[in-house]
């Protein structure tokens, strides 16, 4: 289902010197699929998963979703095809603070041109067990019910990979589990592939498949 | 959930900041509205000034504007008298629907009196469709109440005139003249008409006429040479053309008649002013004449100022084209000037809504970058912020609508006072609605360099910012 092949990502300094992040040969998740992406800080985790959601252009390479290559589509196609098919969990939730918890969702959904479902979002909410806060703005939600927000979110638009960043590095150690639990029955319930990227082992070895990126990034493994 | 509403939740998040650029731009729009809605009124009532008559004529001393200031508006001073026989010969004009004659020179407590005929309330459209109207029991004055007048609305608040009243007309326009011994009575305040004669006093003009030192003992002697023959000349009919020789004849029968009349007016100035015995029309002379013509054939009235001013007695002015021009030259500029200066201060509000947008642009960049990795185009989030801005701006409209409305309505009254206009809180002017369309632009103006910023945003950048 997610292919990357022969993707070169660096960024230039303010000095003018080229600075290397990713150059992985080949990379693939199958549909479903739920991988977790361990790595030091700093050796690019998060690039890796702008440069699969299309926020970041690899320097090289393919990218392809479903067959679909996103680095031959235009930023606007790009944009419509990450709305549809991809979701995103962040590290700091990053729910935008002056919707509530539905809103939050509903934006989602707005962004895919298509009709906006708000029976799916309410239901989202209470898969997640916030059917009682959709009203609710972020700052008066707990840490945790952001981020339950925030994957309410990533699922809204049935993606097929739902990318999460570091999702359970802001929460406490009493929640840390509750968001994964929530994240991988979520997706398992949703058919949506999971990619996570984490540094944490005691996550990290509740999945099947780790990828450490030293060892599919050369730039890392140098 | 609409784009609209994604602006407005962005608003509301930083309201006390929105809050204050839309009441900085509802200042500026406050400004302009009262600016227009003033700017119509003293439209309104320039041009309700000169309402029901097509020609005035007065006589050919001072300029057309110092005529038409002085009778249409009771400005300026009187530039001189006409020979009663000459309004006659105008009245009696094929051309000539109707002519009020106009006697002035007096004044009652710093408001112009007016002497007149009752024909001028009970016929003269003050405007379109409009005749002065009278509450009983309020009425006008009747041919033979000499000493009876009829007080404009404004006039009679600021002097205290109130129906029974008498009073005395101070000889000239200015306070502080020797005043008439003879008395005028109230017996008429008529309706708000919104123009200035509702700051005017009016009185019979037969009862001007008998104020002492308001006959002439000499008739009037015009120059044969200087006036030049017409059609009605020829006749002889035109008063102070050649053939009037007939006024001259009489010259000492008329003076002894005119101190017989005073003598009788001295006596009879205690007595309900019962004066008997007409003042020939050669010992009077009247400050100007309303001129109605023929309303299907404005040409007459072209030929009858052209015929007028062909003479050296007179001279016929069209009120609407002085007070054109008066409008355009003088009052237009100096409104054109204030809606300048007041665009500008909306203008600065828009630059104020610039920069309060720009500067929440820093702060907002990550929710920007957190809509564009959900999805939203560049063209999205540019869109957003242009509908931020439009918002704000129309919210400033919309303030800006109900303070200079409500500071309109604060003053309605106060201007009606002083204008005759009646004026409305909700009394919207058509140019008003420029606003909106004139709002919306500016907003695009201004936003565009904030959503610009917005278009920009590094996504990768700023979420890990």
């Amino acid at each position: 289902m997610l292919q990357l092949a022969k993707i070169k990502k660096s960024f230039h300094e303010p000095d003018g010197t080229v600075l290397p992040i990713l150059d992985i040969a080949d990379y693939h998740v199958s549909p479903g699929e739920q991988v977790v992406v361990v790595g030091r800080s700093g050796c690019g985790k998060t690039t890796l998963l702008h440069v699969i959601s299309g926020i970041s252009r690899p320097d090289s390479g393919r990218v392809k979703l479903d067959n679909i290559d996103l680095t031959v589509l235009t930023e606007a196609e790009c944009d419509r095809y990450r709305a549809e098919r991809i979701g995103y969990v962040f590290q700091t939730f990053n729910l935008l603070a002056g919707f509530s918890a539905l809103e939050n969702v509903l934006l989602a959904m707005r962004f895919t041109g298509r009709r906006v479902d708000a029976d799916r979002a309410r239901q989202l909410l209470d898969r997640v067990g916030l059917a009682h806060r959709v009203t609710h703005k972020p700052a008066q939600l707990s840490v945790g019910e952001q981020q339950r927000v925030a994957v309410a979110r990533a699922l809204a638009n049935r993606p097929k990979l739902l990318l999460a960043d570091e999702p359970t590095a802001n929460v406490d150690s009493g929640h840390q589990q509750q968001v994964v639990d929530l994240l991988r029955e979520t997706c398992r319930e949703e058919k949506v592939a999971l990619v996570m990227v984490t540094h944490s082992p005691d996550v990290s070895d509740q999945f099947d498949r780790i990828d450490r990126l030293e060892e599919i990034n050369a730039v890392v493994s140098v | 959930m609409s784009l609209w509403k994604v602006a407005w939740r962005s608003i509301q998040q930083r309201s006390l900041s929105s809050v204050l650029t839309a009441v900085a731009m509802g200042l500026g729009v406050a400004l302009v509205v009262c600016v227009l809605v003033i700017h119509g009124v003293v439209k309104k009532s320039f041009d309700r000034g000169a309402g029901g008559y097509n020609l005035i004529v007065g006589a050919n001393k001072g300029g057309q504007l110092q005529l038409v200031l002085n009778t249409v508006y009771h400005l300026s001073r009187p530039i001189g008298n006409i020979p009663y026989t000459y309004y006659e010969w105008l009245r009696d004009h094929p051309y000539v629907e109707a002519a009020y004659p106009l006697c002035m020179g007096g004044s009652y407590k710093d408001h112009r009196i007016v002497g007149t005929m009752p024909d001028m309330f009970d016929d003269l459209e003050y405007s379109e469709g409009k005749n002065y109207e009278f509450e009983e029991p309020n009425r006008n004055f009747y041919y033979d109440e000499f000493f009876c007048a009829v007080v404009g609305p404004t006039a009679a608040r600021k002097t205290g005139l109130k129906l029974g009243d008498t009073f005395q007309i101070t000889h000239g326009v200015k306070e502080g003249g020797e005043p008439h011994a003879d008395k005028f009575t109230v017996v008429g305040i008529f309706e708000p008409t919104g123009t200035p004669n509702d700051r005017a006093i009016f009185v019979n003009i037969e009862g001007f006429f008998r104020l002492k030192g308001h006959v002439h003992a000499e008739p009037d002697a015009v120059d044969p040479e200087e006036t030049t023959a017409s059609p009605a000349d020829e006749k002889g009919d035109t008063p102070g053309a050649p053939g009037e020789t007939e006024h001259d004849t009489h010259s000492p029968d008329h003076a002894e008649a005119v101190e017989n009349a005073e003598e009788d007016h001295a006596e009879d100035s205690h007595a309900g002013h019962d004066h008997d015995g007409d003042i020939p029309s050669e010992l009077k002379k009247v400050t100007a004449i309303l001129v109605c013509t023929s309303e299907e054939n404005l040409v007459e009235a072209m030929n009858l100022q052209r015929e007028i001013n062909g003479q050296t007695v007179a001279q016929a002015v069209v009120p609407g084209d002085v007070i054109t021009e008066l409008f355009d030259g003088i009052v237009g500029n100096v409104q054109l000037v204030l809606l300048i200066l007041v665009v500008m201060v909306v203008v600065v509000a828009g630059l104020g809504l610039l920069v309060s947008i720009y500067n929440s642009m820093s702060e907002r960049r990550h929710d920007i970058a957190v809509m564009r990795a959900l999805g939203a185009s560049r063209v999205t989030v540019m869109v957003i912020i242009l509908l931020e801005s439009i918002l704000l701006s129309l919210g400033g409209g919309f303030i800006g609508l109900l303070l200079g409305h409500g500071t309109i309505g604060a003053f309605s009254s106060r201007i009606t006072e002083e204008t005759g206009v009646v004026v409305r809180a909700m009394q919207f002017q058509p140019t008003e609605l420029i606003l909106i369309p004139g709002l919306i632009i500016l907003a695009s103006i201004v936003g565009y360099l904030p959503a610009l910023s917005a278009y920009r945003t590094d996504v990768a950048k700023s979420l890990q910012s």
